[in-house]
């Protein structure tokens, strides 16, 4: 009936609207606070090289730099420092620099506690082709959403007779649905043409198959994005021979982990890829995924690439597209030019030139 | 590619006047197709294998075409199959076939050789590596259950019996192959109980091979080494997950789905298979499917029977074939029709004369 179709129409139109103001409203106007993470060992000197960037680009952002070494609450719980939690409670957005988890430190993974403390539920990793930076794979240009608080990872594992180890991956309904609606979402927003379940139902029957039923029901509010299923095995065998044709992928933890990583491989590895992770209320914290690079750490050598691509991803989120857009376009100029580029990428500048030649171009397109 | 079976397994004996006889499993999509080229194959060179057909309704829930497979393997020692599609519509009770037949079996190792082959085309150059994948448990125990709606948990199990057999499996077969390094890839990070013992069996059985280097890597780095360097790999042993990512990345590093051949090894059956299992729903009946993989795989398959030279011979002319770029099958980016690379297989056997009994 035609009034039938007007009002899905409008409630379509409304939804989009509506999922575009979830994301925290635009900060055109006034300073943006954001809680700063440098990390451990290079994370200090690349979070200064970020810092520096946005300055020149005159980015409305206001840094709130915090530590996040873990304390013990009362009742014996590890927990982040109160004025971290605070400040990103806040702002409800962080930079952070990668982070080293300590042996026999007596607490778990830095990046699990925030993981738990803020409900950062997904995994985003873009990956696109650097122009300049040649790897053997072109025109790659895919967002891998990865649900990060359950699956394989749920770190319940039981020695049932000695020689004999069971681990549970757990899944449930709710956080499938929360993954696939952020990935069709993701995919909305940012004009995304399909989005593809990655999976193995066909031997995890129950709980892939589960996850595969949750993106399937979600996808049907989503008609305008494609929705289509493909095996683990199927997505890595094509993946290795034709990235072009994957565009947006959605999968469960171990999956996600795992084709993440060898999409990063495609095109120059983690030190050239951009992270985001997307909590619950709102919470967004961008991240490079690389090592803290102890070896090379105080010494100008480090390559602020990756922080510098999600402190970007952190920019589009906030809705600053045109900033985002001169300071993305500043690095990819530099790298391309290869005159002045850190040592991973085949030069031998240090990190404050690389840094400087950046915040030159910036400040040229001014 | 000189691949005769890695692991001298002792073959089943030649009951009927020096004939095998081999189970044939025909599955779905090209399996069909492409095994029935094997068998005009067979017939053409005269190899003195016969097979008995046993078909897989994918769509049945009934058990008995599983169990007639699995009787007729047993009694064989030997099978060739393609690969048998898993009904999603069907409840999850429903476990699939291709997994069945590995675990009832005990084809405990899935070996799958990857090598650049000479005119095909790909991104990386030089890659020789060997995959030895644990085949019955880990994430494919089907182990499964809803413990309340909505909440669904599923088993992975590591043993320590399954890991060192795996282990030893594959530093044997790195030691009888003159291979000089095995990489252990897995998750222990993460999974620190279950694949922290898997490596843990794998550390232990690497101190019997003094001249064999052992080390591990985690599978997310892996991935990462396998697209950027793939050539610093040698042999890789890894639990059943993972050796499914790897095997298919490695698949594609080399040229896809159509020219890699796996073997399932258990210590009385062998299954011989394509390396990616794939079923080709979309390219089936259309003669564009790639017969190489279901071909190597049934060389392999002769070579365990101890038939090397029917092997050698089918297998020299089929990789004459493949380096024939006008021959390419669709994968390859070419036009080449399934039954013209057939063809070219059969007269390049033909080409190089006829064979007697001293040969073979």
């Amino acid at each position: 009936m035609a009034g039938n179709a007007w009002r899905s129409t409008v409630s379509r139109v409304v939804g989009a609207m509506k999922s575009q103001a979830s994301h925290p409203r635009t900060f055109s106007r006034g300073l943006q606070t954001v809680t700063l993470i440098p990390g451990d060992g290079i994370g200090p000197e690349i979070s200064t090289a970020v810092m520096k960037i946005f300055e020149a680009a005159k980015a409305p952002i206001q840094w709130e730099e915090r530590n996040v070494t873990a304390i013990k609450g009362p009742g014996g719980k590890w927990m982040i420092p109160t004025e971290a939690k605070d400040s990103m409670d806040k702002s409800k957005i962080g930079l952070k620099g990668p982070l080293k988890t300590p042996i026999a430190a007596g607490h778990p993974s830095m990046n699990l506690l925030l993981r738990k403390t803020f409900d950062l539920y997904a995994n985003v990793r873009p990956c696109v082709s650097i122009e300049g930076y040649k790897t053997p794979y072109t025109d790659v240009d895919l967002v891998t959403i990865r649900e990060n608080t359950e699956g394989e990872y749920s770190g319940i594992e039981h020695v049932i007779v000695d020689g004999v180890v069971q681990s549970i991956k757990l899944i449930t309904e709710e956080a499938s649905q929360r993954i696939a609606e952020y990935a069709f979402e993701y995919a909305r927003n940012n004009q995304r043409a399909s989005v593809t379940a990655v999976h193995k139902a066909n031997i995890m029957r129950m709980s892939d198959g589960l996850f595969l039923r949750k993106c399937r029901e979600v996808a049907e509010n989503f008609k305008d994005i494609k929705f289509t299923e493909m095996y683990l095995d199927t997505v890595c065998l094509n993946m290795v021979q034709d990235p072009t044709q994957f565009d947006v992928l959605v999968m469960p933890n171990l999956y996600g982990d795992i084709l993440s990583d060898l999409c990063a491989g495609l095109i120059g590895g983690l030190g050239v890829t951009p992270s985001g992770n997307i909590g619950a209320n709102g919470v967004a914290i961008f991240e490079s995924v690389h090592g803290t690079a102890p070896d090379i750490a105080g010494k100008d050598l480090a390559n602020p690439t990756a922080l510098l691509l999600s402190a970007v991803m952190m920019l589009r989120h906030m809705g600053l597209h045109g900033q985002a857009k001169k300071i993305e376009t500043a690095c990819f100029d530099t790298i391309r030019d290869k005159k002045v580029l850190t040592k991973d990428l085949g030069g031998n500048s240090k990190c404050s030139e690389f840094t400087g030649e950046i915040c030159r171009r910036v400040q040229d397109m001014e | 590619m000189g691949d005769c079976a890695l692991i001298k397994h002792a073959p089943p004996p030649a009951k009927y006047g020096g004939r095998h006889t081999v189970t044939l499993i025909p599955g779905d999509g090209i399996g069909p197709e492409l095994l029935t080229h094997v068998r005009e194959l067979f017939r053409f060179c005269c190899v003195p294998v016969d097979f008995e057909i046993v078909s897989i309704d994918s769509k049945s829930t009934s058990d008995d075409d599983m169990n007639n497979a699995i009787t007729a393997i047993r009694r064989n020692g030997v099978a060739l199959k393609g690969n048998i599609e898993t009904n999603h519509n069907l409840p999850p009770s429903h476990i699939s076939r291709n997994n069945i037949l590995r675990t009832s079996l005990d084809l405990y190792a899935n070996v799958i050789h990857c090598q650049t082959l000479p005119g095909v085309r790909t991104r990386h150059r030089d890659v020789d590596i060997i995959i030895i994948r644990e085949n019955t448990e880990g994430e494919y125990s089907s182990l499964e259950h809803e413990n309340v709606p909505g909440v669904v948990e599923c088993l992975k199990i590591i043993t320590r019996k399954k890991s060192l057999r795996i282990a030893e499996y594959a530093f044997n077969a790195a030691r009888q192959n003159g291979r000089r390094r095995v990489t252990a890839v897995h998750k222990a990070n993460i999974m620190k109980l279950g694949d922290g013992l898997f490596l843990q069996c794998c550390k232990e059985v690497a101190a019997g091979y003094p001249e064999i280097t052992f080390d591990s890597m985690i599978v997310d780095n892996t991935t990462m080494q396998l697209v950027s360097k793939p050539q610093q790999f040698d042999v890789m042993v890894m639990p059943n997950l993972y050796g499914s990512v790897i095997s298919n990345v490695c698949a594609g590093l080399v040229g896809g789905p159509g020219l890699v051949p796996g073997a399932n090894y258990g210590k009385d059956y062998a299954v011989f298979e394509t390396a990616t299992r794939n079923t080709g729903k979309s390219i089936a009946n259309k003669n564009i499917a790639n017969p190489t993989a279901t071909l190597l795989a049934s060389c392999l398959m002769l070579d365990h029977l101890r038939l090397h030279g029917y092997a050698s011979m089918i297998r020299k002319a089929i990789l004459a074939t493949v380096s024939e770029t006008r021959l390419h099958t669709a994968d390859l980016g070419g036009q080449g029709t399934t039954s013209e690379v057939v063809q070219s297989v059969m007269r390049e056997i033909e080409s190089k004369g006829p064979r007697t009994s001293e040969q073979i």
